[in-house]
């Protein structure tokens, strides 16, 4: 059997890559809402405040501490499986990714040891500070990787010189056309993550009549903050998809499932795309919703797929599933966002079973969307690395074998799920323990001050669940 | 490009990186690698306090070192990457096991014993890759063009096996003499005890590496041998070093051990530096070659010489809050 090292690396790719982005995507709106409920507590006092940043401190301490062990690989895998694309566009990437570790340093020297650890050693007013600078600091390190990647979809401000990207002007490349929408609709991403997972824990919480005070406020303000950045993610992702209509076609027509260019096109619902057919199976939409979408008019042209050689043309179904299911996700965070507002009359929204069952599992949906949006933007870039320049089969290392690439796909799943097991097993051990804090605990706390500490050391569970 | 030799400037940047990972997470790593065989659980907690709250700081040189490649010599990174491939995932898996066990041995009862084995394997192979990669950078690459044409294993030879146990027993030598400087009681004398036997070891094998050296690269025996040259004082210095280390275990000094190691490493590190400039790839790139556009090199550095100082301040700070013997029963949990 012929392995094709492309296609491994491809997947190493991808895989590596979801299962690193899971945490920042939590991390950087978890860190946000610390800093909030921090400001919150520094404003009103309020000791429910301070209780509940407590709690989902420890927690972004052990996410972050996973997301920091997962990005060292991402630090080698350029250079590991596609040596010639890092050759080529290492003038413009590798200053961007170096910038984010600077970034990551600045934060963790100063400012993650202050937040985790000095509570009771420094000034309320500088604890905020550090969490709001923790805050800012994992935006700035999205701000980084997230123009790195824009750049591939739009590269602007570079040149292709003796087959090398040559920088010309650093603002048009950093800030090249694709990268205000996607880091607008990848903040907001984030946010919603941290406020799903949020109200997906005060749920369970509540469903279990655990300390129902601090758990209602804490599912009040995610209703609120979903109910409008739901929509607001929505109004996004339809700016970012007009931009990427504007900048990459081919790529919306694979979202859309549109393989010939026509006026008047639908909006389809549902789809078989077949790249051998060139056209789909099956097929059932909304007519003329497409072009009115794109172009703003119902009898607007919309180019599609046959525009160009079949090899050109991204792997249609991946990209047009992704995207539905990403689209489907967003549907049913409006729906629970309108439904929270329903329910908020007589503080319903605390009480009603299914709305609580259903906000525990819609804490996953977020995770979902935004694997499935990646997908969508990634596969949509093929066969392409950056934008019809430079092709993923030009940028792959030369010498690396088939069987090469097997072994480290299958070392990294292996590495990672025994890693991954292992946190998720303990974060649930963190989330069962709850948010109340024991005296008993606290005065352990206290005459910890001067021992070594590691970002673990912020929560005080045990590895192995305790028998209930 | 102006009167400024970018490249040059990146070249020490990186150097000093790279000595920075090797001293510091050097004897985090030696930690690792002597846990397995610590007197009894008690001796293993407080081995592992007394790194756990430095240990990630010393792996930030590693990924500064690794991106600040890519933004400045990318010919580098793209060549040694796909020519180390199989052994940098196994030094990421070494390092990523142990990293999570410092985060969950202390939180584990019954599972505690497969930490020490993450602990402890994560080190060892870690440590050896790394041995691995100085041997087959003495030895050179196989290139074509500007891109690797050797095989997956052509870095796995004995002369790298020899290199590998080389830095596996010279970065216990460090963790062995970092437990001495910070443990007291029966911990340090397990410690007092094997150090010399480590010293040996590390002795025996630099002599060997370097008697074979010249017949793995002719030009390194050029280098050394034409003429009495400055060079010499490298391993001078090594030698004196050993000997500083040797004095210090037998006199029971608590910190000479451990700097003399280090100025031991760094001897080394300068020598090896020394025999191969200004070759970053060998035998056929300089670092002129490997270098990024000057405009890529220039916009970096001023974030990297603006934050290197800051990491410097921390790390001094962090180690200076730390200071002083980790004793049985303390730690964080």
């Amino acid at each position: 059997m012929e392995l094709d090292p492309l296609l491994l690396s491809r997947f190493q790719f991808a895989f590596v890559v979801s299962f690193h982005a899971i945490f920042p995507v939590f991390t950087i709106g978890l860190a946000s809402y610390i800093a909030f409920l921090e400001a919150l507590a520094f404003k009103t006092g309020n000791p429910l405040w301070t209780q509940l940043s407590k709690f989902w401190i420890q927690v972004f301490a052990v996410v972050f501490g996973m997301g920091v062990v997962s990005g060292i690989v991402m630090a080698f895998q350029f250079g590991t499986n596609w040596s010639n694309f890092s050759y080529t566009a290492a003038n413009f990437i590798g200053p961007m990714f170096s910038y984010e570790v600077v970034t990551a340093f600045f934060l963790e020297a100063g400012f993650l040891g202050v937040l985790l650890f000095g509570r009771n050693r420094v000034p309320q007013g500088i604890h905020l500070f550090a969490a709001c600078m923790v805050a800012l600091g994992t935006l700035i390190s999205a701000f980084w990787i997230l123009s790195a990647n824009s750049w591939l979809h739009t590269p602007q401000g570079t040149e292709l010189r003796d087959g090398v990207f040559h920088v010309t002007s650093w603002t048009e490349s950093i800030f090249n056309p694709s990268f205000p929408y996607r880091f607008t609709h990848m903040a907001i991403a984030s946010f919603l993550t941290g406020s799903f997972v949020v109200a997906g824990v005060s749920a369970w919480y509540l469903l279990r009549g655990r300390e129902v005070e601090v758990n209602r406020k804490a599912l009040s303000m995610c209703l609120w903050m979903i109910l409008f950045l739901a929509p607001t993610q929505a109004v996004v992702g339809d700016l970012h998809g007009l931009n990427t209509f504007k900048h990459q076609p081919m790529k919306v027509a694979a979202m859309e499932g549109n393989w010939d260019t026509d006026v008047g096109v639908p909006l389809l619902l549902f789809a078989l795309p077949d790249r051998d057919l060139q056209a789909n199976r099956v097929e059932f939409g909304i007519p003329r919703l497409g072009s009115m979408l794109l172009t703003h008019t119902w009898d607007g042209e919309v180019p599609g797929l046959r525009e160009i050689d079949v090899e050109q043309q991204p792997p249609v179904w991946i990209v047009f599933f992704a995207f539905r299911i990403m689209v489907g996700m967003g549907l049913l965070m409006i729906a629970f966002g309108l439904a929270g507002l329903w329910l908020r009359r007589g503080q319903r929204y605390c009480q009603t079973r299914w709305f609580l069952q259903g906000l525990r599992f819609m804490s996953i949906t977020p995770f979902i969307a935004v694997t499935a949006g990646w997908v969508v933007t990634e596969v949509g870039r093929a066969p392409w690395i950056v934008y019809e320049t430079f092709s993923h089969e030009q940028g792959l290392t030369p010498s690396l074998t088939g069987g090469m690439a097997l072994f480290t796909l299958i070392g990294y799943v292996l590495v990672y799920a025994a890693i991954f097991g292992a946190g998720l097993y303990y974060l649930f051990g963190v989330l069962q323990k709850g948010i109340t804090v024991e005296e008993e605990e606290l005065s352990d706390q206290a005459d910890q001050a001067e021992r070594p500490m590691r970002p673990f050391s912020a929560t005080h569970v045990r590895f192995e669940h305790e028998e209930h | 490009m102006g009167n400024i030799d970018l490249s040059m400037i990146w070249a020490v940047v990186i150097a000093f990186a790279v000595i920075m990972y090797v001293l510091m997470d050097g004897f985090d790593l030696g930690v690792g690698i002597l846990f397995l065989f610590a007197p009894d659980e008690e001796a293993r907690d407080v081995m592992m306090n007394s790194v756990a709250p430095i240990w990630d700081g010393n792996e930030t040189w590693l990924v500064l070192g690794g991106v600040g490649l890519l933004a400045a010599f990318p010919l580098v990174y793209s060549i040694l990457l796909p020519a180390l491939y199989i052994g940098v995932f196994l030094m990421l898996a070494g390092l990523i096991f142990r990293g999570v066990a410092f985060e969950f041995r202390f939180k584990a009862h019954k599972s505690r014993y497969l930490w020490n084995w993450a602990f402890a394997g994560g080190s060892v192979v870690a440590s050896f890759a790394q041995g691995a990669v100085v041997g087959s950078y003495i030895e050179g690459y196989q290139t074509e063009g500007l891109v690797y044409a050797g095989g997956p294993l052509d870095w796995l030879t004995p002369f790298t096996v020899l290199t590998g146990f080389g830095i596996l027993v010279g970065y216990a030598l460090l963790g062995c003499t970092w437990i001495i400087l910070k443990a007291e009681g029966y911990i340090q004398a397990w410690a007092y005890k094997l150090a010399p036997w480590l010293l040996a070891g590390v002795l025996l094998i630099f002599l060997a590496v370097s008697v074979w050296t010249p017949s793995v690269d002719p030009s390194a025996f050029e280098r050394w041998f034409s003429a009495i040259r400055w060079i010499w004082i490298f391993p001078a210095l090594a030698a004196f070093f050993a000997f500083q280390i040797w004095r210090g275990l037998r006199q029971r000094r608590e910190a000479l051990p451990f700097v003399a190691t280090m100025g031991m490493f760094g001897a080394t590190y300068f020598g090896l530096l020394w025999t191969r400039w200004p070759y970053v790839i060998p035998p056929n790139f300089t670092l002129w070659d490997a270098a990024s556009a000057p405009e890529s090199q220039l916009f970096l550095l001023l974030g990297v010489l603006f934050v290197i100082p800051i990491i410097l301040v921390y790390t001094a700070w962090a180690y200076w809050v730390f200071r002083g013997k980790v004793r049985v029963g303390e730690g964080y949990h």
